[in-house]
């Protein structure tokens, strides 16, 4: 009985490759082969034993190709062969870090969110440095089929171990019905928010609710929902899935499968996803929630991309995904309101606040009255503008009109 | 070597003497001055040199026979071809077939490409090398198989060494784009272009004989002269001395990496906020992908804020090129250059000044360039909770960089490392390195992507950074949290045996590398 699990190859970094085989006899053997064995291999044999230990497991040989794998990919790695071999319901939880059992709200700033391969350690580990709003740890299209089951234990692992240093932890689990077993291996992990791809119905957020509840044992800790809609039936049903839950904090929208459905090519104009992309945010919006708009999948132009967020922005999206941490900086700077929105906003709010103040019940600006949806926006624009650091929460207080 | 050791100024244990001879323990920064007189090469006489200028001799074996190439000798080669050098393996080539033994190798650092040189070095052709040893040579000299030890020295101390007679050579080899056959020489014309020649500066003036060695020979005067010809005892002309596409190694690309461009761009604001960027500023960025990518940043800045730089210090290469012909740059002080847009740069424009080990680096001499600078950008394979920091040795104990100009440019006005806070697992941030090549006293500022560091002697930079909202963070606190994130690492146990020697800048031994330990 022989299992595999991890990567291997002269690119891979942070990540081991394991080979496990259950003896008859013997005891453990375990081989390590890293290239920090002079600095860690003590503790990487130790890890093996004890992970071993806790599966009970007490004849096998181990061997371990690591790359300087950090022992939450390690133990991850072990458990995922373990998994072949035996049938168990246990699990090995690595080291909870200190902020990753902290709750995000269900208006947490969405305007980046940063997408990782599940199966790919190394680029968890700085995920949380570059400043994204978000991290999505991906179980979907950037996970190989034969590497969903070990990704699933290693994103579960990240989930526990890795600083994500602020940013709201989410995982995008497999299409359904496959992506309901994904949630058993997380959503006791911290998870803020899971997507769910190619969402069709208001029955995918039941089903993906109903499998949450069921496994969750923190009733009151929150898991946010955001369905991604990638087809066409999707946007007919844009609203309805939008309202199943109040749990759904967000739209997103998926273009290349969205076009691909329609029969349509991609194009930079995207003018054969305008319709779907203004029925998403209309969606969302009616319904109270973000509307999240696709990837730019383009890392290299810079230009196109600021531009792509102008006019996201300007059609409702409040954010983005992307696939380079490269793209964080322009899609937050390109989603937070800019200095002369800021400025407007400013003004009606503070006109608001001295109405407020004189017990007067209209809101004038010079000559002009303002209309409390007026208001309202310019308020939701000055809560973002504290949010994103562009200005203090007390800025009434220096504020000369 | 003997085996009495003793505590140098920084606290290190090393050894009294080394192959043989007695060395001075380093004493601390500026503290040890010698007297005397410099070293003085043999006077010549035009009587014996023939008088119409021609010292070409047949090939480079007839050369090295007429220098009187025997057992014992040293024999130097400067690196300005970079991974693409034809010419030290030539060398020792003809020195196998010749049976010639013991030679001392004194490079001004070691690539890859001459790994050829390892069966020279296990059948004793070569004792042992002075000069920065990287890859399977580090290998080599680390696990204890070089038969003497090693010398590491900066760019600056080496010229300082040939200088005061510490390393007398016997015959130096200079390979040259372009010469002329009585010994002029450039590296800016010709096919094997290396722009500069500057590191075989000290070889001509200070070796008992000197050869150059080309691939494209000039009737005289070859010019500019680089190398003089005075110096130069004969000339060869070889079918190749370089492989072009190799000179240009693969340090001089920009990172792609997400992590060193936050790195860089951190460390170029950090540079802003404190004001170090200011008009008519001066700095130095070496070649690796993060210090590259640092200069872009820096240009970004200066075009911002209407900032032009007097000068920057080469490594020179296309964005340092492009900066001085955007006029965002007036001069570049170039020390060895890194691609062909230097080499054409330092050929067309006359702000693209040549420098050398002597003007730039030598610590014996009446000053150096390397203080003038405003900021220099450096890199390090570890840095200990004091700033000190290592540039030669990974944690595990291996020999895997040379000191190059590291050492001397840590005179700078302020000195910043742009460091990971680890790299595979192993933390760069440690309680103690595993080897000492600059004491902390110089080096000023730690940029990581998870937090800065300044030394606490620079409450100047302190100050200057508060309410940047860059997270400054004490070194302390970055160690703990690489430790966190990696786990506190086990500490090898080196061996006992000694394979290399350190050098300061002013010749004193600043600490040795020991065997690598079995694991």
């Amino acid at each position: 009985m022989i299992a595999q699990a991890g990567n291997i190859g002269d690119a891979v970094r942070s990540d081991c490759f394991v080979r496990l085989e259950l003896k008859e006899q013997g005891g453990i053997c375990v081989n390590v082969r890293s290239k920090v064995s002079k600095l860690y291999g003590n503790q990487i044999n130790k890890l093996c034993r004890e992970v071993l230990k806790f599966f009970d497991v007490r004849h096998a040989v181990l061997s371990i190709e690591d790359k300087g794998a950090l022992p939450f990919v390690i133990a991850a790695r072990i458990e995922a062969a373990i998994h072949q071999l035996i049938i168990t319901d246990q699990t090995y939880l690595t080291s909870l870090e200190d902020g990753n059992s902290i709750a995000t709200p269900q208006d947490h700033i969405r305007r980046s969110r940063l997408y990782l391969p599940g199966n790919n350690p190394k680029l968890m580990l700085n995920a949380g440095i570059y400043g994204a709003d978000g991290v999505i740890l991906d179980l979907e299209d950037s996970v190989a089929p034969d590497k969903k089951e070990e990704a699933r234990i290693l994103v579960r692992n990240a989930l526990r171990s890795v600083n994500f240093y602020g940013a709201e932890r989410m995982v995008r689990i497999n299409q359904l019905a496959a992506g309901l077993d994904d949630i058993d291996w997380i959503a006791n992990e911290g998870v803020n928010l899971i997507l769910i791809p190619k969402c069709e119905s208001a029955d995918d957020i039941h089903l993906t609710e109903e499998r949450i509840q069921q496994v969750k044992k923190d009733k009151t800790f929150p898991v946010h929902l955001m369905p991604i809609i990638e087809s066409a039936l999707g946007v007919q049903n844009a609203y309805a899935i939008a309202s199943a839950s109040e749990n759904v904090v967000a739209l997103a929208i998926g273009l290349e499968d969205y076009t691909a459905d329609i029969g349509a090519q991609r194009t930079n104009e995207a003018r054969e996803s305008f319709y779907a992309r203004s029925a998403v945010v209309n969606a969302a919006k009616a319904a109270g929630k973000q509307a999240i708009d696709s990837v730019f999948s383009d890392i290299e132009d810079m230009d196109a991309l600021t531009k792509n967020i102008a006019e996201s922005k300007a059609l409702g999206f409040t954010g983005m995904g992307c696939i380079h941490p490269r793209q964080i900086s322009y899609i937050n700077q390109g989603y937070a309101p800019n200095d002369a929105e800021i400025e407007k906003a400013k003004k009606i709010v503070n006109a608001f606040q001295i109405a407020l103040e004189n017990g007067s019940g209209v809101v004038a600006l010079g000559s002009k009255m303002i209309d409390p949806p007026v208001v309202k926006r310019a308020q939701k624009l000055i809560d973002m503008a504290v949010l994103t650091g562009k200005l203090s929460k007390d800025w009434r207080e220096a504020y000369v009109g | 070597m003997s085996d009495k050791l003793v505590k140098n100024a920084a606290g290190r244990w090393i050894p009294e003497m080394v192959n043989g001879e007695k060395v001075i323990p380093f004493k601390g920064v500026g503290k040890y001055k010698p007297e005397g007189n410099k070293m003085a090469p043999r006077i010549s006489s035009c009587a014996d040199y023939p008088l119409d200028g021609n010292k070409q001799v047949k090939n480079l074996e007839e050369a090295l026979i007429r220098a009187g190439l025997k057992d014992g000798m040293t024999i130097s080669t400067h690196h300005h071809f970079r991974n693409g050098d034809l010419v030290a393996n030539m060398v020792f080539d003809v020195a196998k077939k010749m049976g010639v033994k013991n030679l001392r190798w004194f490079p001004s650092a070691s690539f890859p490409c001459h790994d050829h040189l390892i069966p020279y070095l296990e059948d004793g052709t070569i004792s042992h090398i002075e000069g920065s040893m990287n890859g399977p040579l580090g290998k080599f000299c680390s696990e204890g198989k070089m038969s003497k030890t090693a010398v590491l020295r900066s760019h600056g101390g080496r010229y300082q060494a040939v200088q005061d007679g510490e390393v007398k050579i016997d015959i130096a080899v200079i390979a040259a784009s372009c010469a002329d056959a009585f010994g002029n020489a450039n590296g800016i014309n010709g096919e094997s272009n290396s722009g500069l020649l500057g590191f075989a500066l000290a070889d001509s003036q200070y070796a008992e004989k000197v050869i150059v060695v080309t691939d494209t020979l000039v009737p005289f005067p070859c010019v500019p002269w680089q190398i003089q010809g005075n110096y130069v005892d004969f000339t060869v002309l070889v079918d190749k001395v370089g492989i072009p596409e190799k000179i240009v190694s693969g340090t001089t690309q920009v990172t792609k990496s997400p992590d060193r461009l936050l790195i860089a761009e951190m460390t170029a604001k950090f540079c802003e906020v404190t004001g170090i960027i200011h008009n008519g500023f001066s700095f130095q960025a070496g070649a690796g992908g993060t210090a590259l990518s640092i200069g872009i940043y820096f240009g970004d800045i200066m075009r911002r804020k209407n900032i032009k730089a007097r000068f920057a210090r080469g490594g020179s290469n296309q964005y340092l090129v492009n900066l001085m012909e955007e006029g965002l740059v007036e001069y570049i002080m170039d020390g060895q250059t890194f691609d062909l847009e230097g080499v054409r740069s330092m050929r067309e424009n006359p702000n693209h000044v040549w420098t050398s080990p002597f003007t730039s680096y030598n610590y014996h001499g009446k000053g150096n360039f390397a203080g003038l600078v405003d900021v220099v950008i450096l890199g390090a394979t570890e840095v200990d909770v004091n700033f000190n920091a290592n540039v030669v040795t990974h944690s595990d104990g291996y020999l895997m960089h040379g000191i190059g100009g590291w050492q001397n440019c840590l005179f700078s006005k302020t000195v910043i490392l742009p460091l990971p806070l680890f790299r595979d697992r192993i933390p760069v941030i440690v309680d103690e390195v595993t080897t000492l090549c600059g004491p902390g006293e110089l080096i000023d500022v730690i940029v990581t992507e998870r937090g800065i560091a300044i030394n606490p002697l620079r409450t100047d930079l302190i100050d200057k950074v508060k309410g940047s909202g860059l997270p400054v963070k004490t070194i302390q606190q970055l160690k703990e949290e690489a430790e966190h994130i990696c786990g506190k690492p086990q500490r090898p146990k080196p061996n006992d045996k000694i394979v290399a020697a350190i050098k300061w800048v002013d010749g004193t031994v600043i600490d040795v590398v020991h065997q690598v330990a079995d694991q």
